[in-house]
């Protein structure tokens, strides 16, 4: 009797040394989940709050010899997509990143705009004349304050903002052309087609 | 003649060097001393983006003196401490805070490490019940030495093991 009920036992208790068993083998699992994720993270990235909501109000005054009227919110609500570009003439990775935006430019696939950081005006100006303008309208933002009404923290910083003024997508840093092509074009191409942006 | 030349250069350096510092520091205090302690405590609430955790009141940046300025300029135009806390918080979001807000998104946060060791002491009260079950239950399953047995441990004790 004895017997019978210790061999109706033993196949219990191997279930349940086999889930026990599995425990740590799932902590570990998991664990390497969130720290594999974690290695493309960049933790100085900071999430955007100004996502899906309207530009901030402002309006920023030309560069010295630019003809254009500087740069303000009613020109991000004529109907047309638009990338808007925080660059700064003293930002070392504007530089890397300036080629590309020439070579955007060149495409013509979006208006891109400038938005000329915590920098001196004449400053601004010769970056443009000695690297090239690759900027529909520029606004110099001598103070920083209209930069931290957008939410700027660094730069270069780039918004991608619909034809009703709305920010749509935000990256931090310079765009490379990886990024580029995996998260910029797709989503300059969503936002005139009128797709729901995600980036 | 040399030494006064010298010395002339060396006061003018250190002239340059005390411009240098003032310019650093210059920063706009508020007039009024309560005003300025209220400012001086939300600026040590919030993060600096720049040297991240840091608070904007440790930090040299100039996007947190920057954020310095504002903060005083929301309590002169008669904002209250929440006002001005949600002013910064509408542009760079709850991550500016030190003191991360009680909410849904941060549940995790908040309950995370308590979660852990909760899981980690009901794992450990589980282990060492059964472990003392298995060393009772190995107890009572030694059968008892048979007279045989009990002749040999004899002997052994007595002898030694036969070396």
């Amino acid at each position: 009797m004895s017997e019978g009920e210790g061999m109706a036992k033993a196949p219990v208790s191997t279930l349940r040394r086999v889930v026990l068993a599995a425990i740590p083998v799932l902590i570990f699992v998991v664990l390497a989940a969130f720290l594999l994720r974690g290695l493309d993270l960049n933790p100085k990235e900071i999430p955007s709050v100004m996502i899906d909501k309207p530009v901030p109000e402002f309006s920023l005054p030309p560069l010295p010899r630019r003809d254009d009227k500087g740069l303000s919110t009613a020109d991000l609500k004529q109907g047309q997509v638009a990338l808007v570009n925080v660059f700064a003439s003293w930002c070392v990775a504007c530089r890397a990143e300036h080629p590309i935006l020439m070579d955007l430019k060149e495409r013509g696939i979006v208006a891109i705009h400038g938005m000329d950081y915590k920098d001196k005006p004449e400053d601004g100006q010769r970056w443009l004349e000695d690297l090239g303008d690759p900027y529909d309208l520029v606004g110099n933002d001598l103070s920083g304050r209209v930069g931290i009404d957008w939410g700027v923290y660094g730069v270069p910083e780039t918004f991608l903002v619909s034809g009703d003024g709305r920010i749509l997508c935000k990256q931090i840093g310079p765009i490379t052309p990886k990024i580029l092509r995996n998260k910029i074009l797709p989503a300059i191409e969503a936002a005139k087609a009128g797709r729901k942006v995600t980036c | 003649m040399l030494t006064i030349k010298r010395l002339g250069l060396t006061l003018a350096f250190l002239g340059i060097l005390a411009g240098l510092s003032s310019l650093a520091l210059a920063e706009r205090r508020l007039a009024d001393p309560a005003q300025e302690a209220r400012a001086v405590a939300l600026h040590k609430t919030l993060r600096c983006l720049v040297c991240q955790n840091q608070s904007i009141h440790d930090s040299n940046a100039s996007l947190a003196r920057d954020l310095r300025q504002i903060v005083r300029e929301r309590i002169e135009a008669g904002d209250s401490d929440e006002q001005v806390i949600q002013y910064i918080v509408d542009r760079y979001g709850d991550w500016v805070l030190l003191d991360p807000p009680f909410k849904l998104k941060t549940l995790a946060l908040w309950f995370g490490p308590l979660a852990v060791f909760l899981i980690g002491g009901i794992g450990m009260v589980i282990f060492l019940r059964n472990q003392g079950r298995r060393a009772a239950s190995m107890k009572n399953a030694a059968p008892p030495l048979t007279e045989e047995e009990r002749r040999q441990v004899q002997r052994i004790i007595e002898e030694g093991d036969g070396q």
